[in-house]
């Protein structure tokens, strides 16, 4: 057996299908040696659902953070906002890939070339309604104020219920969960100290905060209401029912925006998700063609 | 021949002198990533790593790194797995790490906070992390950005020495 002489070859080496996958992360299985098993009495399809909630709500919002580089106000903020969106990104990554073991792929594995990764062909070739994100990290990023609010209030909601998934009974959403609440803490006081500065800040910071504020909340009606899918899951000690978590989301929220010196919108009804049952605005598409794109138009490349 | 090498290379002492990528005065094992190594009974050598933040970027070359070290060192099968939990804290970086860390200009990580059992408490306030500067070894110095060049450093400034430097932050 040849051995590699550069680390370079070892990384090129990885794969014996003659090249790597052009636009994924390929070379290292997220969960290589984990034992992905699925709990006894509980429904893969379930399981994989679930997987793919959690983790298309920090894919998209990573991909909506990193718009943000070159834009940012200033460079210690980019650096910020882009190690935000790698923590969620890597989040979003171990989740498909458990959705992936669990074997809910849906057409994207008709669609990827079989060496591309599980987690990838989740994230590149899947459409707009197969994606189960909510409302709240589709919408475009606004200005900076209302880019902070919003990762405010997903942050915040995440936190709650990555705690409480902590406890799971899936070992591996139990890993996932314990070492993401501990990054996502870091973006919700970051986030937090942010809405501080811009509501308590000029006239013009405090105008366009409230307006974030004013913006974002609507999108928080469809959290907190449970689809089938969570509400068996959470009977069966795997999920955390959203509803359980709307209490410490309000508690947190109103005290950041009192402090902030800003008004808390009126709390909108709560709603069944629609994001969850892949029902999306046009923003997915469009967020989702830059996404894709590349990988779509050139599914087979290898490097 | 790969048997004569087995007997004579112990291939924990190859995976520990394995360096991290980004903090290459470090190795795997100084920062608590290299778990356990074991060889099976068919002579495959079972390397555990744990990720150091979820989206760590590194993770890939770190595993390339262990597998190239120890086929160079005569190993024909490495099986590099990765282990979630108990997830990785900085606590686990070792004495020996954090001395090379500081000799190199960055500030080791402080006592990481204990991982909360019901609510995470919200910071409002400035972040209440300290660092000694490591170049002059003043306590007076000040955080300029919670985040720097990868995810596990924020940025700081000696108020003494004037000097920047970074901080492997606590988590």
């Amino acid at each position: 057996m040849a051995h590699e002489e550069t680390v370079y070859d070892a990384l090129t080496n990885a794969h014996d299908d003659g090249g790597q996958w052009a636009f994924g992360t390929g070379f290292d299985e997220p969960l290589a040696g984990v034992d992905t098993t699925v709990p006894d009495g509980v429904d893969a399809a379930d399981l994989g659902e679930y997987c793919l909630m959690l983790g298309d709500d920090a894919l998209l919002l990573a991909q909506r953070l990193t718009q943000w580089i070159t834009a940012a106000p200033e460079l210690e903020e980019e650096v910020a906002i882009g190690n935000l969106a790698l923590d969620l990104l890597g989040q979003a990554r171990l989740l498909l890939a458990r959705a992936g073991s669990v074997g809910v792929l849906g057409r994207s594995r008709e669609r990827a070339t079989a060496s591309i990764p599980d987690e990838d062909a989740l994230a590149y070739f899947r459409d707009p309604d197969e994606f189960r994100h909510t409302a709240l990290v589709e919408a475009p990023n606004g200005d900076f104020a209302r880019t902070m609010v919003r990762l405010l209030a997903a942050s915040t909601v995440r936190v709650a219920v990555l705690a409480r998934l902590r406890e799971s009974r899936d070992p591996v959403l139990a890993a996932i969960a314990a070492k993401g609440v501990n990054e996502l803490a870091y973006h919700r006081d970051h986030a937090a100290r942010w809405v501080l500065r811009l509501g308590d800040g000029t006239a013009e910071s405090h105008r366009r905060a409230q307006d974030g504020a004013d913006a974002v909340w609507p999108l928080l009606a469809e959290l907190f209401s449970p689809t089938e899918v969570e509400s068996r899951l959470a009977a069966a000690g795997i999920a955390v029912d959203p509803a359980a978590v709307r209490e410490e989301v309000v508690t947190v929220l109103t005290q950041v925006l009192d402090q902030a010196t800003l008004r808390v919108p009126a709390w909108p009804a709560d709603v069944l998700p629609r994001g969850r049952r892949g029902e999306h605005g046009p923003e997915t598409a469009e967020l989702l063609g830059t996404l894709q794109g590349l990988a779509r138009e050139h599914p087979a490349a290898t490097w | 021949m790969v048997n004569r090498v087995q007997q004579e290379v112990d291939p924990r002492e190859v995976a520990a002198s394995v360096t991290d990528p980004e903090l290459p005065m470090v190795t795997l094992a100084d920062l608590g990533v290299l778990r356990d190594v074991r060889v099976t009974d068919d002579g495959t050598v079972v390397v555990d790593i744990t990720p150091t933040y979820t989206g760590c970027p590194a993770m890939g070359v770190m595993r390339a790194d262990l597998v190239h070290a120890l086929h160079s060192a005569g190993f024909g099968d490495v099986d590099v797995r990765t282990v979630l939990s108990p997830a990785w804290s900085t606590d686990w970086i070792s004495e020996e790490g954090r001395r090379k860390l500081t000799v190199a200009g960055i500030a080791p990580p402080g006592k990481a906070p204990e991982p909360a059992t019901g609510p995470v408490p919200l910071q409002l306030g400035p972040s209440r992390r300290t660092a000694d500067c490591p170049l002059c070894g003043s306590t007076d110095t000040e955080e300029l950005s919670e985040f720097g060049a990868t995810a596990c450093k924020a940025l700081r400034r000696c108020r003494s020495c004037r000097e920047p430097f970074e901080h492997v932050k606590e988590i």
